[in-house]
């Protein structure tokens, strides 16, 4: 046993390799359970059209992203501007999950409004940051409670789900879309997915 | 006769009993079903709140605790047992939404590495100790009785070498 002394620097090494490996990993990207499921349901309210109800069955046959957005999320600013240059390369409808306008944003006690002025208020901050920031998604629904987001296992603003034609998730983005993500990631995604009959 | 000492003491502990049910009447349960409460709680503690990850969202003041809360007390209050509210969970947030994971395949480390590490250490420590008994010297021939005397009691330089 000659190389006895090389014992203690073998397992330093390995214990390093652990720990680097460890450092690498996001704990933020959880892997959702969704993906492989179908999308859950919905139907709600249009930012533009508020009493018309859209929904999963809207969307049957198409390959479709969802696009979980606020006027609040701070992180959707920084991705708006490339969900805006990829609506205009029409690849796919983009449909945007306004969640929790009002009750997501801190600054505003939303327990002391009622239910109408709670969705008067939404419907007024989503439209001025879609009029201000550019307007990338088909349409936009609006998740008052965040019922739907729940549903979708949304634990943080932005994430993008992309939706085969049979309505199975495929895809999650957690965080934005960033450029690269779009083209290494989704675009690819989507181009097998629109190849499917 | 009592001393006064034990009395003031008997008083005192009286008076500590009497005050104690006081205090407790006087928060009001702030919920409308306490039972209820406990069991959202209780369950609450169990999952993980995956905005702050490493809080339950029993502790958690985030939103998204807030919402799975009350997402909670509403499945409970409906009926649902605490199984199929976790089934729930799990659904949407994976595992990760629970503090104590499902043992399958690949949390198989995860639950047993305890045990294996133990196992593996035991195991060392045993191989260890029997191969030192199996090393141990025999016992000392009367020549090396004799020096290890002179050697105690300093008379070494008279030893060879």
């Amino acid at each position: 046993m000659k190389a006895k002394f090389l014992v203690p620097l073998i397992l330093f090494l390995v214990l390093a390799g652990f720990l680097a490996f460890g450092l690498n990993l996001n704990p933020r990207e959880v892997p959702s359970p969704l993906i492989g499921k179908p999308a859950p349901v919905f139907k709600l309210g249009q930012v533009v059209a508020p009493d018309q109800a859209y929904g999963t069955e809207d969307l049957k046959g198409q390959v479709w992203l969802l696009n979980v957005w606020a006027s609040w999320c701070v992180a959707c600013r920084q991705e708006h501007p490339v969900l805006v240059a990829i609506s205009r390369e029409k690849v796919l409808p983009i449909v945007g999950l306004n969640y929790k306008e009002v009750r997501g944003d801190g600054e505003i006690d939303a327990r002391r409004l009622d239910a109408a002025s709670e969705r008067e208020m939404a419907i007024s901050r989503a439209r001025q940051w879609l009029a201000s920031h550019g307007d990338p998604y088909d349409t936009s629904v609006m998740d008052l409670d965040g019922r739907v987001g729940i549903d979708f296992g949304v634990y943080g603003v932005p994430e993008t789900f992309l939706i085969d034609k049979k309505g199975v998730i495929r895809f999650k983005q957690i965080g934005p879309v960033t450029p690269d993500a779009w083209r290494d990631a989704l675009l690819p995604k989507i181009r097998a997915l629109q190849a499917e009959s | 006769m009592i001393p006064l000492r034990t009395w003031r003491v008997a008083v005192l502990a009286a008076g500590l009993g009497l005050a104690l049910p006081a205090l407790s009447g006087e928060a009001a349960p702030t919920v409308a079903d306490p039972v209820l409460e406990a069991r959202v709680l209780k369950l609450s503690e169990h999952l993980r709140c995956l905005v702050c990850q490493n809080q339950s969202i029993a502790e958690s003041q985030a939103e998204l605790a807030l919402d799975l809360r009350s997402q909670v007390r509403e499945q409970l209050a409906a009926g649902k047992s605490e199984d199929e509210v976790v089934e729930f969970m799990v659904a949407r947030y994976g595992d990760f939404v629970l503090y104590k994971p499902p043992v399958k395949s690949s949390t198989f480390l995860l639950w047993a590495g305890p045990a294996l590490l133990l196992a593996a250490g035991l195991g060392w420590l045993g191989w260890r100790l029997a191969s030192r008994r199996r090393e141990s010297p025999a016992e000392l021939s009367a020549a090396e009785h004799a020096r290890a005397q002179a050697l105690l009691a300093g008379r070494d330089k008279e030893g060879d070498a």
